[in-house]
Formats: C-alpha cells, sequence, structure tokens
C-alpha cells in the first residue's frame, strides 16, 4: 500500500477555490499547538493575530501603509511572472525609483517650487525603475544572459548607490554627518489622507493599480499575450507573439511599480531618503505575487493578509508577550501550507493497494 | 473599496475559525507602562541584549510599579513609527527607542502624543517630551587602543565599522590615539560591515583582517562573530557592548559593556515622581553607564596601564581628545572645548586623525 501524487488530467476548480482555505485552517490549528506549547492561550493568541488588528481605524490604517508597497510591486511582478520572464530585482528597482523621485526633492529642497514637484517626483521614481529593470530585460534578450541573477545582483548595484549619494553628496547638512537626507519639503510629501493618521495617497494609487492590472490581463489583447506566452511559449510564437518584445514590457511596467512603491514610500511614511528604506519589500512582494496566484485582486488579498500578519504580530508581541520569532514561524507556515494545497489543485493524492498496482498512464 | 475587500477578506480567511472576545489593553491605572524598542533581537547578545538587561533590572527594582514590553528586530525604516506608535496606543507612558534610526520616527510620534514621554537613544534631535541618552563610549575605546598597541607584534590592529557616522570615527580616532600613545608607528585597517548586526558579515570582516596581518580585531558591530573568529585563530580581541568572554576566554582583552539600568531606573523613577524632564545625557565612565569588563588575557603590566588610564579617564584627569588634534592631512583641528575638543566636535566627528591610513567613506 502506498501513497502516491497523481498528476490531475484537469486543474480541478473546487480545490482551486477550497484550496487557501484548508491552508489556513491548517495554519491556524498548527498554531494553535504551537501557542498551547507557548503557554498561551490560544484563541486569545489568534485574537490579537487576526482580529484585533481589524477593530480599530488606526490598525487598519497600518495595514493599508504596510500593504501599499507590497501590492504595487507584487502587480508588477505577477505580470513578468506570468510571462515567464523572472524579475528578482524588485527591491532594486524600487530603491532606484526613491533614488530618482528624491533627487527632485532634494534638489527643490528650500526653493519655492510649487505644487509640480510631488508628481514631478512620482514620475522620475516610476521612469528610472523602468530603465533600470530594462537592463536585465536588454541583457536577457540581447545576450541571454540569466535574469534572474542579473536583477538580483542590481540589487545591490542600487543600495550601496542609495548608500553612497545619502553618505555623500545628498547628506543633510545640519545631520551631524549622518546618513540621511533633510526632511522632504511639504511640497515634496505624499499627501495623508486622514488627519492624524499615516494612510496616504500611496493606497489610493496602489488600488489604481490593482484595477489597471486586472483590465490588463482580462480585457487587452496585450494581456492575453503576456499569459499565452508564460503558458504556452510554442503555441505564442506561432500565433506570431513577439515574447522578447514581451520580456521588455513586463520588466519595463513591473520596474515602474517597484520604482513608484519606492518613491512613493520615501516621500510618504519615511519622509526623507535614508539607507534601509526597505524592509526587504521587493522579496516581499514576491511571495505576496505568488499568495495572490498572480491575479491582481487575489494580490490585493495577499498583501493585506501578509500586512495584517505584520501588525498582528507586533501587537501580539504587545499584549501577549508573545516573541517576534513566533510572527516568522507564522508567516512560514501560512506560505508553506498556501504551496502545499496548491499543488492539489494540479495533483492528487491516491491510495495504491500492492496487489491492484499496475501500470497505467497518467493524465 | 479597501477596508470592503480587507472586511471581505478577513471575513472569508477567519470563516468560522475563531471567536474571539479578547480584552487586550486591560491595563490597571496604576502601573507605570514603560516600552522599549529593540533594533535586533533580545539574544544578540550584544547591543540590544544590553538594553534588555536593562529592562530586566528596571522590572527587579520597581516590581508591581511598573509593566514593561518591549518589540524586537525593529528596522531602522518606514515600520519603526508604527512600532513606537503600537506602543503609546497600548498604553505606554515611556518609552525608550535604543537605536539612531529611530530618532525621525521618535520625534514624529512624540509631536502626536505630547503627554508621553519618549527617551531616544544616541540621536541629536529632543523635544519637550523627547530626550536623548548616549555613553561616552570613546573613552574607553582610548585605553583599548592603548592595550592594542601594547599587545599588537605586527603593529596592525583590525577594525569592522558598522557604519562611517560620528559615533563609530570618533571611536576609531579614540582608539588611534590611544594607541598612538604607546606606539607612534600604529597602523589600522578598516573594514565596514554597513550593518550593526550580522554575524556572517562580522566574522568575513574579522577573518580579512587577520589576513592582511592584523593581529587584534576591534569592533563597532554587535555580535560576538569577530570574537569568535579571534579565538579560533588564537588572536586577541575586544569585546562590543556586552561581556563577551564566553566567546574567547582566551581572546577577549576587555569589553566596553553598556550598562543602562542606573539610568533606565533613574529616569523611570522621574517618571514616577512626575519629575521626568527632556533633556540631553551624555554619559562617561564617571556615571556608569558603561562599563570596562574585566582586563583579561593580558601581562600585569599592561592590565596596570589600562587601569590607571581608566583610573585618569574617570577622574577627569585625561581627555582622549587632548588638543592639538591633528587630522589626517596633517591640519590642526579647532580646538573648541578648552584643552580638547568640544562635544559638538566629537558628536559630529567626521575626520580621520593623523596615521589613519585609509579614506573615510563618503568623504
Amino acid at each position: 500500500m502506498q501513497f502516491v501524487l497523481e498528476k490531475r488530467t484537469e486543474r480541478s476548480n473546487t480545490i482551486a477555490l477550497v484550496s487557501p482555505l484548508i491552508a489556513i485552517g491548517l495554519t491556524i490549528v498548527t498554531m494553535s499547538i504551537l501557542f498551547a506549547i507557548l503557554g498561551k492561550n490560544p484563541v486569545a493568541a489568534l485574537g490579537v493575530y487576526f482580529i484585533d488588528p481589524l477593530t480599530d481605524s488606526y490598525s487598519l490604517q497600518e495595514i493599508a501603509v504596510k500593504a501599499t508597497p507590497l501590492v504595487m510591486i507584487a502587480v508588477g511582478l505577477s505580470l513578468c511572472y506570468l510571462a515567464n520572464a523572472w524579475n528578482i530585482g524588485a527591491e532594486g528597482q524600487f530603491l532606484i525609483g526613491a533614488v530618482a523621485g528624491s533627487w527632485i526633492a532634494v534638489k527643490t529642497q528650500g526653493t519655492d517650487a510649487g505644487y509640480w514637484v510631488l508628481p514631478a517626483m512620482l514620475a522620475a521614481g516610476a521612469a528610472a525603475g523602468a530603465l533600470y529593470a530594462l537592463i536585465p530585460a536588454i541583457c536577457k534578450t540581447r545576450f541571454g544572459a540569466s535574469e534572474i541573477l542579473t536583477s538580483l545582483m542590481l540589487v545591490y548595484v542600487a543600495d550601496l548607490f542609495l548608500d553612497y549619494l545619502v553618505r555623500g553628496p545628498w547628506r543633510d547638512p545640519a545631520g551631524f554627518n549622518f546618513p540621511t537626507t533633510a526632511e522632504f519639503d511639504p511640497v515634496a510629501t505624499v499627501p495623508v489622507l486622514i488627519a492624524g493618521g499615516r494612510l496616504h495617497l500611496g493606497a489610493i494609487i496602489a488600488l489604481i493599480v490593482v484595477a489597471a492590472a486586472s483590465v490588463l490581463l482580462g480585457r487587452t489583447i496585450k494581456g492575453f499575450e503576456i499569459r499565452v506566452v508564460g503558458a504556452a511559449p510554442r503555441a505564442a510564437r506561432f500565433g506570431g507573439f513577439n515574447s522578447d518584445q514581451l520580456i521588455l514590457l513586463t520588466f519595463a511596467i513591473s520596474g515602474a511599480l517597484a520604482g513608484l512603491a519606492g518613491i512613493i514610500e520615501v516621500a510618504g511614511p519615511v519622509g526623507h531618503l535614508q539607507p534601509g528604506i526597505s524592509p526587504g519589500y521587493g522579496f516581499t512582494a514576491i511571495i505576496v505575487a505568488f499568495l495572490g496566484r498572480l491575479n491582481p485582486i487575489g494580490i490585493l488579498i495577499a498583501g493585506l493578509f501578509l500586512a495584517l500578519t505584520f501588525i498582528g504580530g507586533e501587537q501580539a508581541q504587545i499584549a501577549m508577550k508573545i516573541p517576534l520569532d513566533v510572527t516568522k514561524v507564522f508567516q512560514g507556515l501560512l506560505l508553506f501550507y498556501v504551496l502545499a494545497c496548491d499543488s492539489l489543485i494540479l495533483y492528487r493524492f491516491r491510495l495504491i493497494f500492492a496487489s491492484r498496482q499496475v501500470s497505467r498512464g497518467t493524465g | 473599496m479597501r477596508k470592503t475587500l480587507l472586511a471581505a477578506a478577513a471575513a472569508f480567511l477567519l470563516a468560522g475559525s475563531i471567536s474571539a472576545g479578547i480584552s487586550t489593553s486591560a491595563w490597571a491605572a496604576d502601573k507605570l507602562k514603560v516600552g522599549f524598542i529593540y533594533l535586533g533581537p533580545v539574544g544578540d547578545l550584544g547591543w540590544t541584549y544590553q538594553h534588555e538587561l536593562a529592562r530586566q533590572a528596571l522590572v527587579k527594582e520597581f516590581g508591581d510599579k511598573v509593566e514593561t514590553t518591549y518589540l524586537e528586530n525593529v528596522p531602522e525604516g518606514p515600520d519603526a513609527e508604527r512600532a513606537i506608535e503600537q506602543l503609546v496606543r497600548a498604553g505606554n507612558k515611556l518609552i525608550f527607542t535604543t537605536s539612531f534610526g529611530y530618532m525621525d520616527p521618535t520625534l514624529k510620534v512624540a509631536k502626536k502624543y505630547p503627554d508621553v514621554h519618549f527617551e531616544h537613544c544616541s540621536g541629536y534631535k529632543r523635544d519637550a517630551n523627547m530626550a536623548t541618552y548616549s555613553s561616552r563610549w570613546y573613552q574607553g575605546r582610548y585605553i583599548q587602543g592603548q592595550i592594542a598597541a601594547k599587545m599588537s607584534k605586527s603593529g596592525v590592529l583590525g577594525y569592522i565599522g558598522s557604519f562611517p557616522i560620528p559615533e563609530v570615527v570618533s571611536g576609531i580616532n579614540a582608539t588611534m590615539l590611544g594607541a598612538q600613545s604607546i606606539n607612534p608607528n600604529i597602523k589600522v585597517k578598516i573594514i565596514w560591515a554597513n550593518s550593526w548586526f550580522d554575524p556572517g558579515k562580522e566574522a568575513d570582516s574579522a577573518k580579512a583582517l587577520l589576513d592582511q596581518g592584523a593581529d587584534v580585531i576591534m569592533q563597532h558591530t554587535d555580535s560576538p562573530a569577530a570574537m569568535q573568529i579571534a579565538s579560533e585563530r588564537g588572536k586577541v580581541a575586544f569585546g562590543q557592548d556586552s561581556e563577551m568572554i564566553k566567546f574567547g576566554p582566551k581572546s577577549q582583552l576587555t569589553s566596553i559593556m553598556d550598562t543602562w539600568a542606573p539610568y533606565y531606573i533613574s529616569r523611570v523613577k522621574a517618571q514616577l515622581d512626575g519629575t521626568w524632564k527632556s533633556e540631553d545625557t551624555w554619559g562617561g565612565l564617571e556615571t556608569k553607564m558603561f562599563q570596562m569588563a574585566p582586563y583579561t588575557n593580558m601581562p600585569d603590566d599592561v592590565k596596570k596601564m589600562a587601569e590607571d588610564t581608566e583610573a585618569a579617564i574617570t577622574a577627569g584627569k585625561l581627555q582622549p581628545f587632548k588638543c592639538p588634534v591633528v587630522d589626517q592631512d596633517g591640519k590642526e583641528v579647532e580646538c573648541k572645548g578648552g584643552d580638547h575638543l568640544g562635544d559638538g566636535q566629537v558628536l559630529g566627528m567626521n575626520f580621520y586623525v593623523k596615521g589613519i591610513d585609509d579614506k573615510m567613506p563618503g568623504k
């Protein structure tokens, strides 16, 4: 008698819907056991993680603030991944976007530059992110270089470039040589939506990005091309789709979105350029993209959910003295179960008895 | 739309899983809540660990009168502001933010909650409800420089820097001035880890320095990794932040140990008494805000010299930055503190002293 994982002849749509629920269920069960072992009341702990952050406007705002860059980057990445182009360097595009936008903020600092400053910053951030993402894309299409490696390595280039700028030419002259620019002027700052909170215009931009990506993928020829090139490259070639061009396009879009997210983060919640503006958003967004099944709406939900676990994790540290590591275990478990359950969409478990084992073609 | 989706997502994800009626914010009015923001994990055995020890000392000192909470591993970016605000919202009335990078986030939250008191470690921005505190670690570095010069056979010291900010630069300079007082031809090799806590990088830096001929390792990073490498190679090293003798029983010469407990206790006491005031504390050896670990693994005459120097600095008879201080290019630095450099000059130090054969990053 043995278990085998057997390929389904077609995707199971029921499982596709139920799989995330199974994953969440398994995560909750595992976490409850873990909380119990730690001597915490599992119901109370899960409540702090998932319910408390949803009960007041402050936490809801913070969830949105945290999710904004994740969702924007992940939507861009999903286009790449759907087209079978592997942009791993969103973190670098995020940083370069932040740098490019900050350049305008730094240069106009203390001048009477008007309301054109912020739009110009956002445009510069998006443009710089797109150009930066095109480097690995062009290396791929012209020279066949692995975009996974080149895009990843460019992250470190961007990181050190930012580092150089804030320690050298852009350093706040009144800042005791600490590595940061001066605080941006009000005209160079992303406006806050609700007074006293941190929810900013970027959240709305993220929603627009999600909507636009949904339309692009669902209603346009380009979106169809992207999906065909990824899913069936040969068919795409016969169909006359230019896959090189699509690699360039998807990289440019995802770079632009990452760059835009970068400058919004700097001109919004941070308020100045400094090292460490991203706690790994560009990499976490890869997880968000896959958790959201490379679907814009799915990504929105996944981004918000991941943000919820961050905020909830902090509140659990405060309210129940649950160590931060448990939050990380929790996030890891969730991803693990989601991916594990997803395999059930394409495969199914079968119990095979030795006596009846006959060779059969699989579908 | 975001909120609706959020609610939908949450309801969807949590369907039937938990029913929670939790009160997390039940707090007794007579208890003072004190919050801490930590940069590393409490188990870093260096910087954060020392703050954690001081927190435990608070609990021991005040017992039921205080309730303490900490958030660990908080990155010095956009997440910091939220973490601090979470502590405020959980009812903490006195909050210690224990790394330089929390300066602007602390200030932002402080402006928002004028009735909460904040204590920021190692920064320079203050407000009516935001005090700063730090230690004159350069005094300890001067002693270490003298010991290093005595112990080194190759005449080359290896120095692992974190970031080229004034605190670190003044530490390097004080080390060299101390070392030069023993051996005018002493050399130092500096490697920047560009991180406060990265055991892998710290270990690699230590290896590289030893390979380049250094035979005494000193560090301005937070983990015991460098000490372990020195120990493996049979070389001597200085601990950092805390007692690291466990990691190099035959290697540790001494260590600059942060002992925040007396300061934290005095500030909490002031808060309880209603006498808390925003001030700037920069404590030297005489305040015991930091202390030297026992002088070990060195001949008796070196130990005697170290103890004498420590006593002289503690008594105010020896100033590490005694004028004239000559910079790398041979120019004498203006003397703003009478017979030694002024506090402002040390706090904003951005030059290397004569004899350092290296270029400061970003200059």
